[in-house]
């Protein structure tokens, strides 16, 4: 029985989600905005497969299942498929600062920026 | 013909993206091939709609599971919910589906000779059918996951598509800019899904809406997905996305951005309607929706008056135009549990704001094509530069025109029909909105005026006398959209009662939605 006190998964998708949000208030270096989704990805799968664990619990596999709780199988695949979404956006959006800092010679969005009014 | 129709949900979404997977392959050989493929495509995914259209406003709405022995079966047999994934296309979803793919194909049809110079085309068309498949999912999809997933799709193609001319320096920032918003909004949208699994064990929309307790959780969950859509839809806090990327993106894309932030709002819709109508008390959510419209709408046009970019200005109407659809359906779901007002105008005000949807889409897309038309020809967007193109682009600035007349609400245009809906309706809700509405609507006016006179009037400029009229496939795209405004401003009466009404009642009847999956209520 591994009981975790405190809810410190719950607690610590919070805190990711916070620290998150505040990259995306507060910093204007485009890396860092990606770092920002990265890490805000990580807090809501980190949720979701919180929110599917079961103390004690066995994967849940149906042809070979010992005695006892499973863990939801539904959130672990719902991370997976984030998973592999986040990759490719993280990828995207690397690409784009590749173009931005080639065209700009400058990763700073307040430097950066052609988009005015 | 009846299994086209049974299996139309699950054909309009597999096809363009199996299509969107070959087209790289089919470009080997030869790019005539490949343009007759993607329009053929298109065109036989369009009559897919319309049959499916026509068998629900015949018959209700229509179930497809995967891997259901029967498609209707939405919960397996000995199961209490439904488990698996689904489709369910009512009123709502057809009505988006249609506006969708109109405007998809003119943009496809308009593409074809504006990116006829431009390298990795195959990807352009990929992309496109991407985006397309986001879109159709999106407005389709009947469980919560699907529509984060579908978001995700429509987000990552969209961002590609608006960076598409990676040359020039502010195509790139446009479309980091949509994708970092896309992905912020995705990703808020999974974490409220996450919070409604941990309580109820569901993903069906239906069966989520049929057990909601509208405690403090759902009602945080239901403060994200909000947040998610408006930033998706461009609501005015959250607008500062939409000018830069719809700028920036390639012609035939920008409708269909901007259809995709149409798709958030049918989102908006389907989670404040049928995920959290019923018993609660819509008032306060009502009063949101309404007050970021007005925001939306005034903010919106004022920022349009002194842009000189022409497809910023756009941009700025754009948003402020989606302020009308906020506006009239807020008021629908402010009075959604009073029975009398919504029979009196509530019902009205929906119609008007669900009718201006589509026409929005038509009209907004065309003014966006036509000032991409002239960007192909003269190489800029600043209105300063511009002057006496109507010299030379004939069809051009009778399309502008139609537009601009259409956007402004004057009559005899299909948005003067939603807009008085609007009006009338909104006035018996609350008079200062309507005027709001109205003055709104003028500044439009006289801002497309500003346009015309820079652009099109004038003597002929020395810079530009060479210039010609765009390519045959550019007029075509821009001549379907025309042939829709033209037909919804003869017959609105007809468009309202065949196609709207019953989207409206779709949004309204929460029970039928639920129904349909869950079986009659006990």
């Amino acid at each position: 029985m591994q009981y975790i006190p405190f809810n410190i998964p719950f607690v610590a998708a919070a805190l990711l989600v916070g620290v998150a949000l505040f990259i995306f208030l507060f910093k204007r270096n485009l890396i860092k905005i990606v770092m920002g989704v990265a890490i805000l990805s990580s807090g809501v799968n980190l949720f979701l497969i919180a929110l599917g664990y079961r103390a004690g619990g066995v994967a849940p596999i149906y042809t070979a299942t010992p005695e006892g709780v499973m863990v939801l199988p539904v959130p672990q695949a719902l991370t997976l498929t984030n998973i592999v979404i986040t990759v490719s956006v993280i990828a995207l959006m690397l690409t784009m600062v590749m173009y931005i800092y080639r065209h700009m010679g400058d990763i700073d969005a307040k430097k950066s920026r052609l988009l005015k009014g | 013909m009846e299994y086209l129709t049974v299996h139309s949900p699950i054909l309009i979404v597999a096809i363009p993206l199996l299509a969107a997977f070959i087209i790289p392959l089919l470009s080997r050989l030869g790019s005539k091939v490949r343009d007759t493929f993607n329009v053929s495509l298109l065109g036989f995914v369009t009559f897919l709609v319309a049959i499916l259209a026509i068998d629900i406003y015949a018959n209700g709405a229509r179930i497809y599971t995967l891997g259901a022995s029967v498609p209707e079966l939405a919960r397996p047999e000995g199961y209490m919910v439904p488990v698996r994934i689904m489709f369910q296309v009512d009123g709502i979803s057809i009505f988006m589906g249609l506006t969708i793919t109109v405007v998809a194909l003119a943009a496809l049809v308009y593409s074809l000779q504006f990116v006829k110079n431009e390298t990795g085309q195959d990807r352009f068309y990929s992309l496109f059918m991407l985006l397309y498949v986001g879109m159709i999912g999106l407005v389709f999809t009947g469980d919560m996951f699907n529509l984060f997933v579908f978001l995700e799709i429509l987000s990552i193609a969209g961002a590609g598509l608006a960076s598409y001319r990676v040359n020039l320096a502010d195509a790139v920032e446009g479309g980091f800019k949509y994708i970092v918003i896309s992905a912020v909004s995705a990703l808020l949208v999974l974490f409220a899904i996450g919070i409604l699994y941990g309580q109820y064990n569901l993903l069906s929309i239906a069966a989520l809406a049929n057990t909601m307790q509208f405690n403090t959780l759902d009602m945080i969950a239901l403060a994200m997905l909000a947040i998610a859509f408006v930033m998706k839809l461009a609501g005015v806090p959250l607008h500062m996305w939409a000018p830069d990327t719809y700028a920036v993106a390639p012609a035939g894309i920008t409708p269909m951005i901007y259809m995709s932030s149409a798709a958030s709002m049918y989102a908006l819709y389907r989670v404040t309607f049928t995920l959290y109508g019923g018993q609660f008390d819509t008032m306060p959510i009502g009063w949101v929706v309404i007050i970021l419209g007005v925001l939306s709408m005034f903010i919106g046009v004022m920022m349009a008056i002194y842009q000189t970019d022409i497809k910023r200005l756009m941009a700025y109407h754009a948003i402020s135009q989606s302020g009308y659809m906020l506006l009239g359906v807020g008021v629908g779901l402010a009075v959604l549990t009073d029975p009398v007002a919504l029979a009196n105008y509530g019902r009205d005000a929906m119609n008007g704001g669900i009718f201006h949807i589509i026409n929005n889409a038509l009209y907004k897309g065309m003014l966006f094509l036509t000032a991409e038309a002239i960007f192909f020809r003269i190489g800029t967007r600043d209105l300063n530069k511009m002057g006496g193109l109507a010299h030379n682009m004939k069809w051009t600035t009778i399309f502008f025109i139609i537009g601009a007349l259409a956007i402004s609400g004057i009559p005899p245009f299909n948005g003067f029909a939603s807009k008085l809906l609007i009006y009338e309706s909104v006035f018996r809700f609350n008079p200062l909105l309507s005027i709001i509405a109205m003055f709104v609507s003028l500044v439009t006016l006289a801002s497309f005026t500003k346009v015309f006179y820079s652009a099109f009037t004038g003597p002929e400029m020395p810079a530009y006398r060479e210039v010609r009229e765009v390519p045959k496939s550019m007029i075509i795209g821009m001549g379907i959209m025309v042939a829709c405004i033209i037909f919804f401003s003869i017959f609105p009466g007809l468009v309202v009662d065949t196609i709207v009404a019953p989207a409206t009642d779709a949004l309204i009847d929460q029970a039928s939605y639920i129904n349909g999956v869950m079986g009659a209520a006990p």
